[in-house]
């Protein structure tokens, strides 16, 4: 999956800056992921987009809940 | 679940028990199978159904006195199943090859004597399992009486090529041998174990104790002779006359006894069920097509293929399936529940690291108990449920996303924003104590008000107010912690108050208390409106036409004293009533049950949705979550509370909308609030600062973010967070903002503009997963 579309349409308001492709950290139980996400380097805000709230990352909640 | 409890439940679901038409079979063949093969035009297979459990499949499928057909439960319904017609049309076409699997070659050696149906069935079946056979019969040819039997029906080349099967099986074939009791007696030393074949045996003394027809005497269910390895089977012409069927099981009893010997295990243990037996197996015949059996043109030559089609089609496929056919929850996992209890059972036996597909399975029976009241032999899936998911929190394997909403919205209710215990506004004692319900105030709250002083106006003694959750969420979600903390709560309030009886307008809470709670001695809020009499606001206000369809709660299954008052208390508003298919003992949950919306929020929309198309007419609920659920659902339905203390008169309870779980929880709130007003005592409340931002939210955003179980509460929180820290994003397309919060176990994202002096909520969605940061 390729956010950079989201990141051109958001931007920090903290900073003013625009948000880049970085690799973000995630961790549910016992499961650790690093995904390249649109994120404000300098405050460190990242933005999850809805699709991938609900798409990828539920359905990985729901494989690690069985495990 | 332990491994007894696993096969007491499956024990309890008779779907794979065998139909009427293999348990009538001497030999217990498929048929059912068979039929279904011929019904796809799969004749080969169909043999290969004959095949499995037949011998001489040409030979019997030509003659067998099919007893299956009296048993068939099409019977009554145009007609058994012609299924030998059908296997005799089946052999008939048969060309391919012959197979018969044999079984790794044993070291036994056995004696047949006598080559009649019944002894060439023993030779056929011992050759099957490997053992060494020999053959001997006196005469010059294999099959006995079978070449008695009319050309037509057994042409002579069948017999030759079907006992001829028992060469390639490398059975050792005596024949022209004097049968008598000195060649009995060497084969007895010669051979560990020797079968008799009665048919052609009567009348040749062995020594043997003979029954009153003059054949060997033998054990009915092992065919033992009284004499250490010697087994007798056949002649059943001379007992009421030649069943090819019955003579076939008689000579595969002693065989099967010969392997046990071989195997040195019981020769009778567990041997109940063979030959014709019972079957538990229920099959409704509802709803079938009364179709007439097919009559063959040519009676000689029998059934043309097209015919035999047509009447293999005419086969019912005989199951139960009576709680899959009711239940959407059940049918969706594509099995049934002595499957599902099997699943269940190996769902706690996954070894750590790998997945258990069953969670969610286990986890989204509303527990409604319609399964029990169709089942034939009373499964209840939610007794099965409820302790799977208490053996799921036992052992720490509960999805936390499964009930964590459901449990939270209980924690609200019992929590300083909604609990709440009084006696009557100026008395210090209490006969009564209103237990309205959480889920009631949460829709109704103005008329739950109206009621509890109605109830102090129509009763002596006074009526006290509890309002708390009477603990069912814990209870579906298999925490018995938690469940326990609630029942002990509201005992405790009830001895405090003077142990005075319980009223609830709720028939969840009424069930949980009288399981439960029996000393409290509960009784429902519609039993006591129609004791004292029907209140004088109430009306039949904005029912179409004036008649409803009555949604009895799945809790109310085994309270039809409940149901009837529901419906005098409708007859006597002028109310006409609609009694809806899934009504009286057969409602089916709307989906709040066993907390089915929580855990498969899919599932419980579908459920409603199929049940909103049960009549066109409004409906009138008496749960709190039937109605809000069939509202949700787009179904015009009133609640019975909205037509006895309307809020105003000639309005039109039944275009109300759903009810959102924020409003739910402020309309508690708000209950709260007017019974401390009247109490003449206030809420002295801290609101938190985020509290007090003003949302717009439309309608649709509305139900979005309901149905992502995301809370006003959670937004504020979000919004203020989003604003005091200035931690958002802002969009280029539209200047609105996005910010992110995670105040518990879950993440809100909230997408909003500033309007006025307040925030408009354009979207929000969460997940689960935490957030740990940018990675270096």
């Amino acid at each position: 999956m390729n956010f950079s579309q989201e990141a051109t349409v958001w931007s920090c308001s903290s900073c003013g800056g625009e948000l880049s492709l970085i690799k973000v950290g995630f961790t549910y139980m016992k499961g650790n992921f690093e995904v390249d996400l649109p994120a404000c380097s300098a405050c460190g805000l990242v933005l999850v987009p809805e699709s991938l709230a609900l798409g990828k990352m539920a359905e990985a909640e729901r494989i690690l809940e069985d495990k | 679940m332990e491994k007894n409890e696993l096969v007491a439940w499956e024990n309890k679901c008779i779907q794979e028990e065998s139909p009427e038409c293999t348990s009538a079979c001497p030999l217990h063949v498929n048929a059912k199978l068979f039929l279904k093969e011929i019904q796809k035009g799969d004749w080969d297979a169909a043999y290969k159904v004959l095949n499995k459990t037949m011998p001489f499949p040409g030979i019997l499928g030509r003659i067998c006195d099919h007893p299956c057909e009296e048993r068939c439960k099409r019977g009554p319904v145009g007609g058994p199943i012609a299924i030998g017609a059908l296997e005799r049309l089946c052999v008939e076409r048969y060309t391919g090859k012959k197979r018969v699997q044999l079984l790794p070659r044993k070291d036994h050696r056995i004696a047949v004597l006598g080559a009649g149906l019944a002894g060439v069935t023993a030779a056929w079946d011992l050759l099957k399992k490997g053992f060494i056979v020999s053959v001997f019969e006196p005469g010059d040819r294999l099959g006995g009486s079978l070449w008695d039997l009319p050309e037509q029906l057994l042409p002579r080349e069948v017999i030759i090529e079907e006992l001829s099967i028992l060469e390639t099986m490398m059975a050792d074939i005596r024949l022209g041998i004097k049968l008598d009791k000195v060649l009995f007696e060497q084969l007895c030393e010669e051979y560990e174990a020797v079968i008799l074949d009665r048919d052609s045996l009567r009348g040749i003394d062995l020594s043997l104790k003979l029954d009153n027809d003059g054949l060997i005497a033998t054990s009915p269910a092992t065919g033992a002779t009284g004499r250490d390895g010697v087994f007798a089977g056949g002649g059943t012409r001379f007992r009421g006359g030649f069943s090819p069927v019955m003579e076939t099981l008689e000579g595969r009893k002693p065989a099967l006894s010969i392997e046990r010997l071989m195997q040195k295990v019981g020769l009778e243990f567990g041997r109940e069920n063979e030959g014709p037996c019972t079957t538990r197996l229920f099959t409704s015949l509802e709803g079938i097509d009364p179709l007439p059996r097919v009559v063959a043109a040519d009676s000689v030559k029998g059934f043309t293929e097209q015919e035999a089609l047509l009447e293999a089609k005419r086969c019912i496929q005989c199951e139960c399936m009576e709680c899959v056919k009711k239940c959407l929850y059940l049918e969706r996992y594509k099995g049934y529940p002595k499957k599902y209890a099997r699943e269940i059972f190996n769902n706690e036996r996954i070894l750590l690291g790998a997945a258990r597909h069953y969670n969610v399975f286990v986890n989204s029976c509303s527990t409604c108990g319609l399964c029990e009241t169709v089942c034939p032999n009373d499964f209840y899936m939610g007794d099965l449920c409820l302790e799977a998911r208490r053996t799921m929190v036992d052992q720490k394997f509960m999805p936390p996303s499964l009930h964590e909403f459901a449990l939270q919205d209980m924690a609200h209710s019992n929590g300083e924003l909604f609990s709440l215990c009084r006696h009557e506004p100026g008395k210090t004692e209490s006969a009564w104590l209103f237990f309205p319900s959480c889920q009631l105030c949460g829709t109704t709250p103005g008329e739950v008000v109206s009621s509890y002083r109605y109830l102090r106006d129509r009763l002596s003694g006074g009526v006290g107010i509890l309002l708390h959750c009477c603990g069912a969420p814990a209870f579906w979600a298999g925490r018995e912690d938690l469940f326990k903390e609630a029942l002990d709560d509201i005992r405790a309030a009830w001895a405090e108050m003077g142990k005075p009886r319980i009223i609830t307008a709720c028939s969840t809470c009424l069930n949980i208390f009288q399981e439960h709670v029996p000393e409290m001695k509960p009784v429902s809020l519609w039993d006591i409106i129609l004791q004292v009499g029907i209140p004088d606001s109430a009306c039949a206000h904005g029912i179409t036409g004036n008649t409803v369809g009555v949604v009895d709660p799945c809790v109310t299954r085994h309270n039809p004293v409940d149901q009837k008052g529901i419906r005098r208390i409708l007859k006597a508003l002028g109310i006409q009533i609609e009694e809806l298919p899934l009504s009286g003992e057969m409602p089916e949950c709307c989906g709040y049950g066993g907390l089915m919306y929580n855990a498969n929020p899919a599932l419980a929309r579908d459920v409603v949705a199929r049940r909103t198309t049960a009549s066109d007419n409004d409906y009138l609920a008496y749960c709190a979550m039937c109605r809000d659920n069939f509202a949700s659902a787009g179904k015009r339905v009133s609640h019975l509370i909205e037509h006895l203390f309307p809020a105003v008169t000639g309005g039109d309870p039944a275009a109300r909308s759903w009810t959102s779980w924020s409003e739910r929880r402020a309309n508690r709130g708000r209950v709260k609030e007017m019974i401390l007003r009247d109490l003449g005592e206030r809420e002295e409340a801290q609101a938190e600062e985020y509290e007090k931002l003003k949302l717009t939210i439309s309608p649709d955003v509305m139900k979005r973010i309901d149905a992502r179980r995301i809370l006003q509460e959670d937004i504020r929180k979000v919004i203020f967070h989003g604003e005091t820290s200035g931690k958002k994003m802002r969009s280029r397309q539209n200047g609105s903002y996005l910010a992110y919060l995670q105040p518990g176990n879950v993440t809100f994202w909230v997408e909003y503009s500033p309007e006025g002096d307040g925030f408009t909520v354009l979207n929000a969605y969460c997940h689960r997963m935490n957030i740990v940061g940018i990675m270096q």
